[in-house]
C-alpha cells in the first residue's frame, strides 16, 4: 500500500466494473445526470417525432393577420411576425436540428473513427499524414467551413451538414486514434498479433469493440456541439433555409422584434439550450456508467 | 530545443500551405466563372470576357495561386470586386474592431476560467466546487449567440444601459469603443469560459494527485504554496492546449457575434462579401483567419517547450 | 525545548486511522503504539495495505482531510494530533522529513532540482537564495550525486531512478531533522542500487544522530537497518521489539509466515516459495477478532473472539497473539525449516 487513496482508488476500480446489462440499467437509472440528460434529450427527440404526425398548427402556413399574438388558449406560445404558431414552429425546428445533427456526427463518426483506426493500426507514414491532415482540418471551424461552402454552393441544410461533418472529424480522429493506441499497447492485442492475426482483424475483433464505449460517449457531446453549430449557422443564413422553420433561424426573425416581443428571442434559445444540456449530461453519465476510470473528474 | 523549434516551424508552413491550397481550391478554382457570377447569369458575354480579363481570371490556375501567394507576402491581396478598393486596406480597416473584440474576449475567457478553475479544485467536492461546475454546465449548453441575444435583452432593452448594437469607433473615445465591445465580448467569453474551468479544474485535481504533490506538502508547504507553487505550473499544460483550441472557436464566435450586434468588423465583412459574390475578400478572410488558428496553436506548442522542460528531450 | 536524551523523540499511543474509501469507513491503522528515542531507528514491516504508510503519513499529518485519527502522537511532549495545518507546516521537512517510495514521480518535473532541494531550506531558514543554493550544492553532494554543483540545476526528468532518490534524500535531509520517514525508500529502484542507497540513509542517519523510521516489505532491509521493529498486519502490530529478538524469537505466526516466504539463495532447486495462504483482509471490513486468524495455522475459536492484546514474551518482545505458548520460534522450530 503506498498511499491510502491508491487503495481506495483500487477498491473502487474493482467494485465498480461494468456488469452484465441488467446490472448497467439498475445504475443507469440510479445515476443523475444521465436521468435527467436522458429526459431531457428524450423529450427534444418525441418532439420531433411529434412534428411528423401532428402539429397544433401548420409550421409552415403564413397568416399575418394573428401575427405577434401573446400566448393564448389557442396558441400557447403565440405567434410570430408571419403569424405562425412558435409551438409549431419549436416542434418542426427539434426535427430539422436532429436531422443535421444526426447526419453530419454520422459523417463525422465515418471519416473519424475510420481514419483514427487506421492511424492507430498502420503507424509510421500513414499516422503521420492523417494526424497532420487532422491537425489542419482543426483550423477550420464550421462557421469558416460553411461560408467558404455557402460562398460557393450558396446557403442551405447541406452546406450545413457537410460544414459541421468536417468540423466533426479531426476530434473524432484524435480521440479514435488515441484510444486505440492505448488497446494496441494491451496484452490480448499483443497475443492476437502472436496468433498471427492481421491488422485488420485485430482492429474489427479487438481494438473497435474497446475504443466502442468512449466512441459512444462522444458521439453524444459531438451532437450536442452539432446542434450548437446547426442552431449558429441557421441564425446566420447559411443553414437550414425558410421556409423550414429552425430554432437558429427564428432566434434571427425574434432579434429584429426585441421591444415588441422579447419573449420571442427567448423560447429558441432556451430549446436549443436543453437540447444541449440534456446530450451533454446524458453523455456525462453514460461516461460515468460505461468506464468509471473515464469519469473520474468530470 | 532547436530541432523540436525547427520541425514545429517546418508542420507550422506545411499546414499554412495546406490551408492555402484548400482554400484557393474552394473559393477560386470551383465556383469556375467567379466574372460570370458576379455579373449574373444575364449579363453580355463581352462584357463578362472584359470583366475575366479585368480580374486576371483568364490566367491558368497555378498561375493565379503563385500571384495569391505572392500579394499575401508582399501585403498586395489586389481589389475587391465589389468595392473597387484594396483588399488588404478593407481587411485592415476591420482588424480594428476584431482583434480588440477577441483579445478581450480571450483575457476575459482565461481570468473567468483559470478563477472558477482553480476555486472548484481547490474546494473539490465542497459547495462551491458542485455550484460553480453545475453553472459551468449551463454555460457550455448556451449558444453564444443566444446569450448575446439575452444579454441585449437585460442590458439595452430592460435596463437601457448598453446600446444594442454598433460601435462607437475608436476615434471619439477609447471608453465609447470598449463599451460598445463589452456586450460581445461577455458573450463571447462566458461560453468558452465554462468549457476552460473545467478543463482547468480536471487538470488541477489530476496533478494534486501527483506524488510530488505530497513531496512538496512532506518539505513544509501549506496547501495553498503547493497549489500555487507546485501545481499550476504542471496543470497549465494541458489548460493551454485547450485555450489554443478554443481560440479557433473564438474567431468563429466573433463572426457570429459581429453579427448579433451589428459589429463592423471581420465577420460582417465576410458576410457582405457572401452577398456581394466578393470571393477575393472571402477568400483572404478566411485565409487570415485559418492562418491565425494555426499560428495561434504553433505558439502555444513553442510555449510548451518554455513551461515543460522535458519537452527538449523528448519531442527530438 | 531541551529534553534529556532519555525522554521519547516520539510517542505514539493508541493511533487510529479511519479512511473513507469507496467501500465506505475502513480503519486502516487501530491501536498503534510506540516510542522512539533520539537517535534509534526502528522498522515497520508488513504486506502492502497492512497500515505502515497509512501511520508514517499519519505522524507527518498528510493523511487526507477525511481521515479520522485518534489517540496521539507527541513530537517531544507536545501533541500533533489536531494540530493545525498551519503549524505542522512548520515541522514538516524541518523537524520530520520523509522519503518516499516512487522517486520517479515524487520530485515536480518542472523545477530543477536544486531549487527543490533548496525549497524546505528557504521555507524553515532564513537564509537567502544564494546561501539555499549553496546549500543545497553540499546536500547534493554529501548524497553522492555527481558533478552537484554542475547538476544543480538540471531537471528531474535528466537523472535516474537512483540518483533522483539521492536528491529526495538531500531534500529530506535539508533542515537536518529530527526525525527521518523512509517509507520503502529502494522498492522501485534496481537491486543493485538498493544496497548503495540504504547505505547511504544508514551513514547519514548516523553521521547526523537522527531517529529514523524505516518501512519496508523486505525483511532483510530491515534485518539490517533498524535497531528496533514492527510487524504490522491488518492496521495493528502484531509483534514489535529488538530486531534481535524478534528475528531469532519470532512469536507471531504472521511473522514467521513472512519470514519464511522469503526467497533464499542455496535452496534445493525446485522448492518452492512457502507463501502465507489465503489473502490480506480489507481494511474495510476486518474481522472482529485476531485480523491474522483466518489465515492462521494454529487458529483456535476463541482468537475470533476479540482482538488479542500484546503479550510479552521477552524484554521490549511483544506479541499479539494468544498463542504464543506453542507458536513461539523454538517451539515451532520454523527457523531450521
Amino acid at each position: 500500500m503506498s498511499t491510502p487513496l491508491s487503495a481506495s482508488v483500487e477498491v473502487g476500480a474493482t467494485t465498480a466494473r461494468p456488469r452484465l446489462a441488467s446490472g448497467f440499467w439498475r445504475r443507469a437509472l440510479r445515476h443523475r445526470s444521465f436521468v435527467t440528460g436522458g429526459t431531457l434529450s428524450l423529450m427534444v427527440l418525441c418532439a420531433a417525432l411529434l412534428s411528423l404526425v401532428w402539429t397544433p398548427w401548420s409550421a409552415y402556413e403564413i397568416d399575418v393577420a394573428s401575427k405577434l399574438r401573446p400566448p393564448s388558449a389557442a396558441h400557447w406560445l403565440g405567434t410570430d411576425v408571419l403569424g405562425r404558431d412558435i409551438v409549431s414552429l419549436l416542434l418542426v425546428g427539434a426535427r430539422s436540428t436532429i436531422m443535421v445533427g444526426i447526419i453530419a456526427v454520422g459523417i463525422g463518426l465515418t471519416f473519424g473513427v475510420c481514419l483514427g483506426l487506421i492511424a492507430a493500426a498502420r503507424k509510421g507514414w500513414t499516422e503521420e499524414i492523417i494526424m497532420r491532415m487532422s491537425d489542419f482540418t482543426f483550423a477550420f471551424p464550421a462557421v469558416l467551413s460553411a461560408i467558404m461552402l455557402a460562398a460557393v454552393f450558396g446557403p442551405g441544410m447541406v452546406t450545413s451538414i457537410v460544414a459541421i461533418g468536417i468540423f466533426q472529424i479531426p476530434t473524432l480522429v484524435r480521440l479514435t486514434r488515441g484510444s486505440a493506441n492505448a488497446i494496441w499497447a494491451r496484452e490480448f492485442v499483443l497475443a492476437a498479433r502472436a496468433c498471427g492475426k492481421g491488422g485488420f482483424r485485430i482492429t474489427i475483433e479487438h481494438v473497435l469493440p474497446n475504443v466502442l464505449p468512449i466512441l459512444i460517449v462522444q458521439a453524444t457531446i459531438q451532437f450536442a456541439l452539432a446542434i450548437l453549430a446547426e442552431a449558429a449557422l441557421s441564425y446566420l443564413g447559411l443553414g437550414t433555409q425558410p421556409p423550414q422553420p429552425s430554432w437558429g433561424r427564428m432566434l434571427n426573425d425574434a432579434q429584429t422584434l426585441l421591444f415588441q416581443s422579447p419573449m420571442l428571442a427567448v423560447y429558441p434559445g432556451a430549446a436549443i439550450a436543453i437540447a444541449v444540456l440534456g446530450l451533454n449530461l446524458f453523455g456525462d453519465g453514460l461516461r460515468d456508467l460505461l468506464d468509471p476510470r473515464l469519469a473520474r473528474e468530470r | 530545443m532547436s530541432v523540436f523549434l525547427f520541425r514545429r516551424f517546418l508542420t507550422l508552413m506545411a499546414t499554412l500551405v495546406g490551408a492555402s491550397l484548400i482554400i484557393f481550391f474552394v473559393l477560386d478554382a470551383l465556383p469556375g466563372n467567379a466574372a460570370q457570377m458576379l455579373m449574373g447569369a444575364d449579363a453580355s458575354p463581352d462584357a463578362v470576357r472584359a470583366l475575366t480579363v479585368k480580374l486576371g481570371l483568364d490566367q491558368p490556375l497555378y498561375y493565379r495561386y503563385v500571384h495569391w501567394i505572392k500579394g499575401m507576402l508582399t501585403g498586395d491581396l489586389g481589389n475587391s470586386y465589389a468595392y473597387g478598393t484594396p483588399v488588404a486596406g478593407l481587411i485592415a480597416e476591420r482588424l480594428t474592431l476584431t482583434i480588440p473584440l477577441a483579445v478581450m474576449s480571450m483575457s476575459m475567457t482565461v481570468v473567468l476560467a483559470l478563477a472558477a478553475g482553480i476555486y472548484t479544485a481547490a474546494n473539490h467536492n465542497k459547495l462551491g466546487d458542485v455550484g460553480v461546475m453545475s453553472l459551468t454546465q449551463f454555460g457550455i449548453a448556451l449558444p453564444n449567440f443566444w446569450f448575446a441575444i439575452l444579454l441585449i435583452l437585460l442590458f439595452s432593452v430592460k435596463l437601457q444601459w448598453l446600446s444594442a448594437g454598433g460601435f462607437a469607433g475608436w476615434d471619439e473615445s477609447i471608453i465609447a469603443g470598449i463599451k460598445s465591445l463589452l456586450l460581445p465580448a461577455i458573450s463571447l467569453s462566458v461560453v468558452q469560459a465554462a468549457i476552460l474551468a473545467r478543463v482547468t479544474r480536471s487538470a488541477v485535481l489530476e496533478v494534486l494527485r501527483e506524488d510530488f504533490v505530497r513531496t512538496a506538502r512532506a518539505k513544509g508547504l501549506s496547501k495553498r504554496d503547493v497549489l500555487w507553487q507546485h501545481v499550476l505550473r504542471n496543470a497549465m499544460i494541458p489548460v493551454m492546449t485547450i485555450m489554443g483550441l478554443q481560440f479557433a472557436n473564438l474567431l468563429a464566435g466573433t463572426i457570429v457575434i459581429e453579427n448579433v450586434f451589428y459589429l463592423p468588423g471581420l465577420g460582417r465583412l465576410i458576410f457582405q462579401s457572401i452577398a456581394n459574390r466578393d470571393l477575393i475578400v472571402v477568400r483572404n478572410c478566411v485565409m487570415l483567419l485559418a492562418a491565425v488558428v494555426v499560428i495561434v496553436n504553433f505558439v502555444v506548442d513553442v510555449l510548451y517547450a518554455f513551461i515543460d522542460p522535458r519537452i527538449k528531450v523528448h519531442s527530438l | 525545548m531541551t529534553v534529556s536524551a532519555n525522554a521519547p523523540l516520539i510517542e505514539v499511543s493508541d493511533l487510529g486511522v479511519r479512511l473513507n474509501t469507496s467501500r465506505g469507513p475502513a480503519q486502516a491503522v487501530r491501536g498503534v503504539s510506540f516510542s522512539l528515542r533520539r537517535g534509534e531507528t526502528l522498522g515497520l514491516v508488513g504486506e502492502s495495505g497492512c497500515g505502515k504508510s497509512v501511520t508514517a503519513l499519519a505522524l507527518m499529518g498528510l493523511l487526507p482531510d477525511s481521515a479520522v485519527i485518534s489517540g496521539s502522537i507527541r513530537l517531544d511532549g507536545s501533541e500533533l494530533v489536531g494540530l493545525p495545518d498551519a503549524h505542522y507546516c512548520k515541522l514538516r521537512g524541518n523537524r520530520i522529513s520523509m522519503i518516499f517510495q516512487e522517486p520517479m514521480t515524487a520530485l515536480n518535473p518542472m523545477h530543477t532540482i536544486g531549487r527543490q532541494v533548496a525549497e524546505p531550506l528557504r521555507r524553515h531558514t532564513n537564509c537567502s537564495a544564494g546561501e539555499a543554493r549553496k546549500q543545497a550544492i553540499a546536500l547534493l553532494d554529501r548524497v553522492g550525486l555527481p558533478d552537484a554543483a554542475k547538476r544543480v540545476d538540471a531537471y528531474p526528468h535528466q537523472f535516474s531512478g537512483g540518483q533522483r532518490q539521492r536528491v529526495t534524500i538531500a531534500m529530506a535531509l535539508a533542515c537536518q531533522p529530527d526525525v527521518l520517514i523512509a517509507d520503502e525508500p529502494t522498492t522501485a529502484l534496481d537491486v543493485t542500487i538498493q544496497g548503495q542507497i540504504l547505505d547511504l540513509i544508514a551513514d547519514i542517519v548516523a553521521e547526523r544522530g537522527m531517529s529514523m523510521i524505516l518501512i519496508s516489505h523486505d525483511l532483510g532491509v530491515i534485518a539490517e537497518n533498524v535497531q528496533r521493529m514492527m510487524v504490522m498486519y491488518g492496521g495493528t502490530v502484531v509483534e514489535s521489539g529488538a530486531t534481535e529478538a524478534v528475528f531469532t524469537r519470532m512469536g507471531h505466526p504472521y511473522t514467521q509466515g513472512l519470514f519464511r516466504a522469503r526467497p533464499r539463495l542455496g535452496a534445493r532447486k525446485g522448492t518452492r516459495l512457502k507463501t502465507i495462504a489465503g489473502t490480506v483482509p480489507e481494511l474495510a471490513d476486518l474481522p472482529s477478532g485476531c485480523t491474522f486468524a483466518d489465515r492462521c495455522a494454529i487458529v483456535e475459536d476463541r482468537c475470533r473472539v476479540a482482538p488479542p492484546a500484546a503479550v510479552d514474551v521477552g524484554a521490549g518482545h511483544g506479541v499479539r497473539c494468544l498463542r504464543t505458548d506453542v507458536s513461539m520460534a523454538e517451539a515451532v522450530g520454523v527457523l531450521g525449516a
